[in-house]
């Protein structure tokens, strides 16, 4: 099967369906990490950026990428790797931030992806539980178990949990 | 660890563009970021499993996996700049010591956990600022690379930095172990920010930060986490030791590459 009548809009659609690897309920359209769509003939390129210069996961949504259009027939794939203009956490769209806090995972604080990193000692923002909702919770270390997370408790349900990290 | 990437970097408008001893310079010199990278990140990973508690032990891990990421961003363009058919995997497997360009710094062994946080902090308190200037290099990878990392390394200074404070505040024991690292390590902050003449070549091109443009912001974060950490300012005129960005080594380099390299050496042209 080969596709000839491919449009940029079935393209995103088909991204849609691809997921983050580490955090399977996002998308990564979620993730704000797809840059860009051309479609010329059969040729799609796919423009994608990394949330972390090391992580291991791009590798793997590459590939994901090129198997989702694959199965629709789409076989002349390039996928741009884009460092330019980097990717923040501001990109993720609220309906990936709603699933990411119904996986237990609480998203990042909107807009403090710059804010006062060297506030030594100091902790971004309030961060929400996910677990019982409350704002009283502390962070255990900024770094967490992947490059995109920090380690979080609850203070008042004492649940410890990630929090998708300003970037 | 440097797997093949499917995805294909852009070819930088400017890459073209560079006269033929200019890009020769600009190989060196990105080869050089390369692999301090590289070393360093080595270094911490040595730490996993190992770490005095589970959060810190992640902390080195994730530090070392940034670094790691910066370096194939790196090595993949100083490929490209060199334009003989060499990969990041060459680049990072197939030298030998001597051909290495890292200051002597990052390749100094992990010694106890104030000893790593020690060498961390002297290089993050450079690193953090050099990537902040880099991000307005005319050059568009070195920037868009840079762009990248800056915010790594800003949570990387910050780990570093509080470290410091809590070991020097802290107890008889991890203050005398913090100044017997600083007494140990000071001595080769010196190479960071001393241009060998590739790099003056490049800053005079206007293509890298000058560094004496960083010192004041360095020396005034030392400063300020020294004061926290109710530590004593090391005296300036310290031995310093450098020598590693043209090559000259400390012993414990060829360690690491004998680690680093095995499986290639032993197999070569092995993939994954």
């Amino acid at each position: 099967m080969v596709a000839t009548d491919v449009t940029e809009a079935r393209v995103w659609e088909l991204l849609e369906e691809v997921l983050d690897p580490e955090v399977p309920v996002l998308s990564i359209l979620d993730l704000g990490i797809v840059r860009g769509v051309q479609v010329a003939g059969e040729q799609v390129t796919v423009h994608i950026t990394p949330t972390y210069s090391g992580c291991p996961a791009m590798n793997t949504i590459a590939t994901d990428i090129r198997l989702r259009l694959l199965a629709e027939g789409i076989t002349q794939v390039t996928i741009h790797n884009q460092l330019s203009p980097a990717w923040t956490t501001d990109w993720m769209t609220p309906a990936g931030r709603e699933k990411l806090e119904a996986y237990g995972i609480a998203p990042p604080v909107d807009g403090t992806a710059t804010g006062h990193m060297l506030n030594l000692f100091g902790q971004d923002t309030a961060v929400r539980c996910p677990n019982c909702k409350s704002d009283n919770t502390r962070l255990v270390s900024q770094f967490g178990s992947t490059a995109c997370k920090a380690s979080y408790q609850c203070n008042d349900c004492h649940e410890p949990f990630d929090y998708f990290k300003c970037h | 660890m440097l797997l093949l990437m499917q995805a294909a970097p852009s070819e930088s408008a400017t890459l073209a563009s560079y006269p033929a001893e200019v890009r020769q310079l600009l190989f060196h010199y990105v080869l050089q970021l390369a692999d301090t990278s590289l070393i360093l990140g080595h270094r911490l990973s040595e730490w996993c499993g190992h770490g005095p508690i589970l959060e810190q032990d992640l902390a080195m891990a994730n530090i070392a996996l940034d670094l790691l990421g910066e370096t194939r961003s790196l090595y993949q363009y100083a490929a490209e700049l060199e334009g003989k058919g060499r990969t990041e995997d060459d680049l990072a497997y197939l030298r030998a010591a001597v051909e290495y360009r890292n200051p002597l710094l990052v390749e100094q062994p992990n010694g106890d956990f104030a000893h790593t946080i020690v060498r961390q902090f002297l290089f993050d308190n450079f690193h953090y600022p050099f990537l902040q200037q880099l991000k307005s290099s005319p050059d568009e990878r070195l920037a868009g690379i840079a762009e990248k990392a800056v915010k790594e390394a800003a949570y990387h200074l910050k780990w570093s930095s509080e470290w410091i404070i809590r070991l020097g505040d802290g107890t008889p024991e991890s203050r005398q172990r913090v100044e017997k690292a600083i007494a140990s390590l000071w001595r080769y902050a010196t190479e960071l920010t001393t241009p060998t003449a590739t790099e003056k070549a490049l800053q005079e091109a206007g293509i890298i930060p000058d560094y004496a443009a960083l010192q004041p912001a360095m020396a005034a974060h030392v400063a300020h986490v020294l004061q926290e950490a109710t530590l004593p300012t090391p005296a300036a005129s310290t031995f310093a030791l450098a020598g590693g960005k043209e090559g000259r080594h400390s012993e414990h380099l060829g360690y690491i590459l004998t680690e680093l390299q095995y499986v290639q050496r032993a197999y070569p042209g092995l993939t994954w």
